[in-house]
């Protein structure tokens, strides 16, 4: 409800707008246009840039932009346009791979705890300790314990994302457990595997798709914040995190280096928000306070 | 009875913005209430009723609804062309509203006297201690036992028929001239719907206060209210004295309307114990039928039904959209 | 009352415990032998036999936990490997800058993301409602070093009207203490500020809706009082709730900022301890921040009491 009514005269005609697909659905078309065009660098970045991104040029170091280093060159004369564009390759890798398995074992985890009464507050108690450790602490306590690479990063942003995904499960579960339509189908004795599959797994759908798109924007994010903090991917992969960290020391004498993959990395957290913020408007506006960031 | 209009509502046409279309809420309806008087509003849910008192206080959301055009004339002064700040001053001040739902009206986090010594404070200029005074006052006129107590506890503590009374306290806080009461006994059980209609007429009688009553049961009507408008589809298809419209109804719409309530005497219903219902659907407010809108539904349609049937004066204060109203 | 927060207080214990079993069981449980990995690769067999005994690797599983856990309930967060130093010792040192920047910090994003999701709300579907969601959904997606380089650039480099970076206490005087931290506050604050304002505007959206709002409006109140007397205020306990949660999202961010603004804080210790693989300081870090965080949830889970009087637990 606006209660700015009468900005302008009260009494006016009310017009009509007609509206193409772009101007309605503005976050999504903007957020695939920017996805598309990052993941296509990403992908086909051989054939983009001459440079790889591991081969050092010791004559070419810390070079700013130019027409040969569209972004300038790092400390060892490696090109940043390069690096960050192959850096996109290890962050979509870690974003998807963690979207993926969070919800795959939240939602498996989630269905269970809604399900069986007596591993609900079980679950539900490990969650809730989980949850209360910041994420990147308990993904820097993983990685100090592991060797360093991209399958262990993956596992260790996927541990704390998970019961963020359990407790939206559950929530809904037990919203749709006392619908009507589930009441008669477990009055008529559907089986408890078959309820989950035909009746419920559907209906959380909507919600875990919103969700998945906010996870792979914070492990994208995270990723970057563990490579910055040395605790992400070995040294030598051209992660964004990693590049960044390996700059910092240099910030001042070549912003380039750091600039650039930070705004690739903006940009992408940037796509994979709005879109999310876009499918959620999309497929179910009410959802807009259920799921958290 | 006869005095001039204190509300006077002319042409007045409201549209909200849907996804499909514009949907005309609101159609050029006209009506007016006097010093003393109460005009009952009666029709079925969507038929504009309530979209119209909201009109009226100017409380239309926008967006997507819009006033059009029309007037709405409070002593002969339009509200539609008061800037907000002036609308305010005439908002719970001169026309006090009465909502439907009296469990979500009232703030849950605020006690009930708090919200009631707002609107004295607010319109009245009182200080704080005085405007407690009148809101505990309030609840008294509104027969609210212990109101020194209740006023300091919050509307979760209250019944449902108690806290439509503090909704009618609020309204009535600031003497207003019309009090717009919109199904205010909807949500409540029948034995404290009679009680609070009979308190709201009793006020009435003290202040003399005009009162919009807006209903889909005509039974609240036929107790309550002294003049009658029946609304379809966002139009006003028939208005007469209370006695008139039961005795001698014109429409086929209000007829239908006769025929659906249940009444003990049942001497309208074709048998005994079978409840008659009017056939098919209220038309969709963005997809209207051309000419009378009721035709579709309308036992006695025939083909100038398709052009709209002006409103016009069978008795005097009697008047319906018909074209076979006066067969 | 008192009896509530003691309920409360002892509804955190399983939570904590949680925690402890997380951390205890992430070292004894992960690929590998601990001990090796904590000890680096150039370790003698030698060396990682002495790290395995001093830190209680060789003893039954049980056993350990039992220890820990006693060691743990009298505040006791064992021993650095790196410099035998006490960890809570360790902590409690570097305490000062991240409890200094976490505070400034969410009290800048409060005062900014409240009016501002308030407004959006207001005028929710009008251009200012989507300028302000846009940045929001901007400032949410830029990471913390990102924002913090750009603003070191701009007002320390450029400008010179702020400290590059460090850390100056409180007790050497207000001015230089705030200057130090106003960057890193800015930074670290844009992400909260913009998740509680989605917040804010979104619970705002659904209270403006509410049918008190209406009667609120049919009073004649102005939008002033509809907007914070009878629309803030139920969106309170919402709101609240986010910045409770968003507590975790911004303990995160600390450890960011320090390392980019070189503050000796908790996060700084963090970073330090990885690269010497100092399990049991991280393993500290973490004990504490989730109790600090499980603490504030606590007393905003108390303060529903005095925001919603439908409240009463």
């Amino acid at each position: 409800m606006s209660i700015a009514t009468t900005r302008t005269r009260i009494v006016r005609p009310l017009v009509v707008r007609r509206r193409g697909l772009l101007t309605r659905h503005p976050r999504i078309t903007l957020a695939a246009l920017l996805l598309g065009t990052l993941a296509g660098l990403a992908i086909f970045a051989p054939f983009i840039t001459e440079y790889d991104p591991m081969t050092l040029a010791v004559t070419q170091r810390l070079r700013p932009p130019s027409a040969a280093h569209w972004f300038g060159t790092d400390a060892y004369g490696r090109d940043t346009f390069s690096r960050t564009i192959y850096g996109g390759r290890i962050s979509m890798q870690i974003g998807v791979s963690v979207a993926a398995m969070s919800v795959l074992i939240g939602v498996v985890v989630g269905m269970l705890g809604g399900a069986i009464r007596w591993l609900d507050p079980i679950v539900m108690r490990i969650s809730d300790g989980l949850m209360s450790i910041p994420a990147i602490l308990l993904a820097i306590a993983l990685m100090s314990l592991t060797k360093a690479s991209v399958a262990t990063v993956i596992i260790a942003i996927t541990i704390p994302e998970v019961p963020r995904v359990i407790r939206l499960v559950r929530s809904l579960v037990l919203t749709i457990r006392e619908q009507t339509y589930m009441q008669a189908a477990i009055a008529s004795g559907t089986r408890l595997p078959r309820l989950m599959l035909r009746h419920i797994l559907p209906n959380v759908l909507t919600p875990l798709i919103v969700q998945a798109t906010y996870i792979c924007a914070s492990a994208v994010l995270l990723e970057a914040y563990l490579g910055f903090l040395g605790a992400g991917t070995p040294t030598e992969v051209p992660s964004w995190g990693n590049i960044i960290a390996e700059n910092r020391t240099f910030v001042q004498l070549a912003t380039w280096n750091v600039m650039f993959p930070g705004v690739f990395l903006a940009l992408m957290v940037l796509g994979v928000n709005m879109l999310g913020d876009g499918v959620r408007d999309l497929l179910d506006p009410r959802l807009a306070g259920r799921i958290g960031k | 009875m006869t005095d001039s209009p204190v509300l006077q509502i002319e042409d007045l046409r409201t549209q909200f913005l849907t996804h499909g279309g514009i949907a005309k809420a609101v159609d050029g309806v006209s009506y007016h209430v006097n010093r003393g008087e109460t005009l009952g509003v009666v029709g079925e849910s969507g038929c504009g009723k309530s979209v119209t008192a909201l009109s009226v206080m100017r409380l239309v959301p926008d967006p997507p609804g819009r006033i059009v055009s029309g007037r709405v004339l409070l002593h002969g002064q339009d509200l539609l062309e008061l800037d907000e700040a002036a609308m305010r001053r005439v908002r719970g001040n001169r026309i006090g509203m009465i909502f439907q739902e009296p469990m979500t009206s009232l703030n849950p986090v605020l006690t009930v006297g708090r919200q009631i010594e707002e609107v004295v404070a607010l319109h009245q200029n009182l200080p704080a201690r005085q405007a407690a005074e009148r809101a505990v006052e309030m609840l008294r006129l509104v027969q609210i036992p212990e109101p020194q107590r209740r006023a300091r506890e919050y509307p979760h503590q209250l019944s449902g028929g108690m806290r439509q009374r503090v909704m009618i306290a609020m309204a009535l806080s600031c003497n207003p001239e019309v009090l717009i009461a919109d199904e205010p006994t909807t949500a409540l059980d029948v034995t404290i719907q009679a009680q609070i209609l009979e308190l709201i007429r009793e006020i009435q009688q003290r202040t003399g206060t005009a009162i919009v009553l807006i209903t889909h049961d005509l039974g609240v009507i036929a107790e309550t209210a002294d003049r009658v408008v029946v609304m379809y589809a966002g139009k006003k298809v028939e208005e007469a004295p209370v006695t008139a419209l039961f005795d001698a109804p014109l429409h086929p719409y209000t007829r239908g309307l006769m025929v659906s309530m249940p009444r003990l005497d049942s001497p309208l219903g074709p048998e005994r114990g079978e409840l008659p219902e009017i056939p098919g659907m209220v038309p969709s407010l963005s997809a209207l039928p051309e000419g009378c809108r009721f035709a579709p539904r309308c036992p006695l349609a025939v083909q100038q039904c398709r052009e709209e049937p002006p409103l016009i004066e069978y008795a005097p204060g009697h008047v319906a959209a018909c074209w076979r109203a006066g067969e | 009352m008192l009896r509530i927060v003691l309920r409360r207080l002892g509804a955190t214990i399983p939570v904590m415990l949680v925690v402890a079993v997380v951390v205890f069981l992430m070292l004894h449980l992960s690929a590998g032998d601990p001990a090796a990995i904590i000890a680096g690769d150039n370790a003698t067999e030698e060396d990682i036999a002495l790290l395995r005994k001093s830190l209680g690797l060789d003893r039954p599983l049980a056993e350990q936990f039992v220890q820990w856990i006693w060691q743990l309930a009298q505040g006791d967060l064992g021993v650095s490997i790196f410099n035998r130093v006490p960890v809570a010792t360790m902590i409690a040192q570097r305490m000062e800058p991240t409890i200094a920047l976490t505070v400034l910090t969410m009290t800048l994003a409060v005062s900014l993301a409240v009016p501002l999701g308030v407004l959006a709300a207001w005028r929710v579907g009008t251009w200012v409602d989507h300028t302000i969601m846009a940045l929001a959904v901007a400032a949410f997606s830029c990471p913390v070093f990102l924002i913090g380089y750009a603003l070191v650039q701009q007002f320390a480099r450029t400008w010179k009207v702020l400290p590059v970076q460090g850390y100056t206490p409180l007790s050497e005087g207000l001015v230089p203490f705030l200057l130090h931290l106003a960057l890193p506050a800015i930074s670290l604050g844009l992400i909260y500020t913009a998740l509680l304002a989605r917040m804010t505007r979104s619970t705002m959206l659904e209270v403006l809706g509410e049918d008190y709002i209406r009667t609120a409006r049919a009073k004649g109140l102005g939008v002033r009082q509809v907007l914070l007397q009878h629309g803030l205020r139920n969106a309170a306990v919402p709101i609240v709730t986010t910045i409770g949660l968003g507590i975790a999202l911004l303990i995160g961010g600390v450890v960011v900022a320090e390392s980019v603004f070189a503050i000796p804080g908790i996060g700084r210790l963090t970073v330090e301890a990885l690269q010497q693989r100092d399990y049991p300081v991280i393993q500290g870090v973490i004990l504490v921040s989730s109790l600090a965080y499980v603490l504030v949830n606590l007393l905003i889970d108390l303060s529903y009491l005095l925001l919603d009087p439908r409240i009463r637990y």
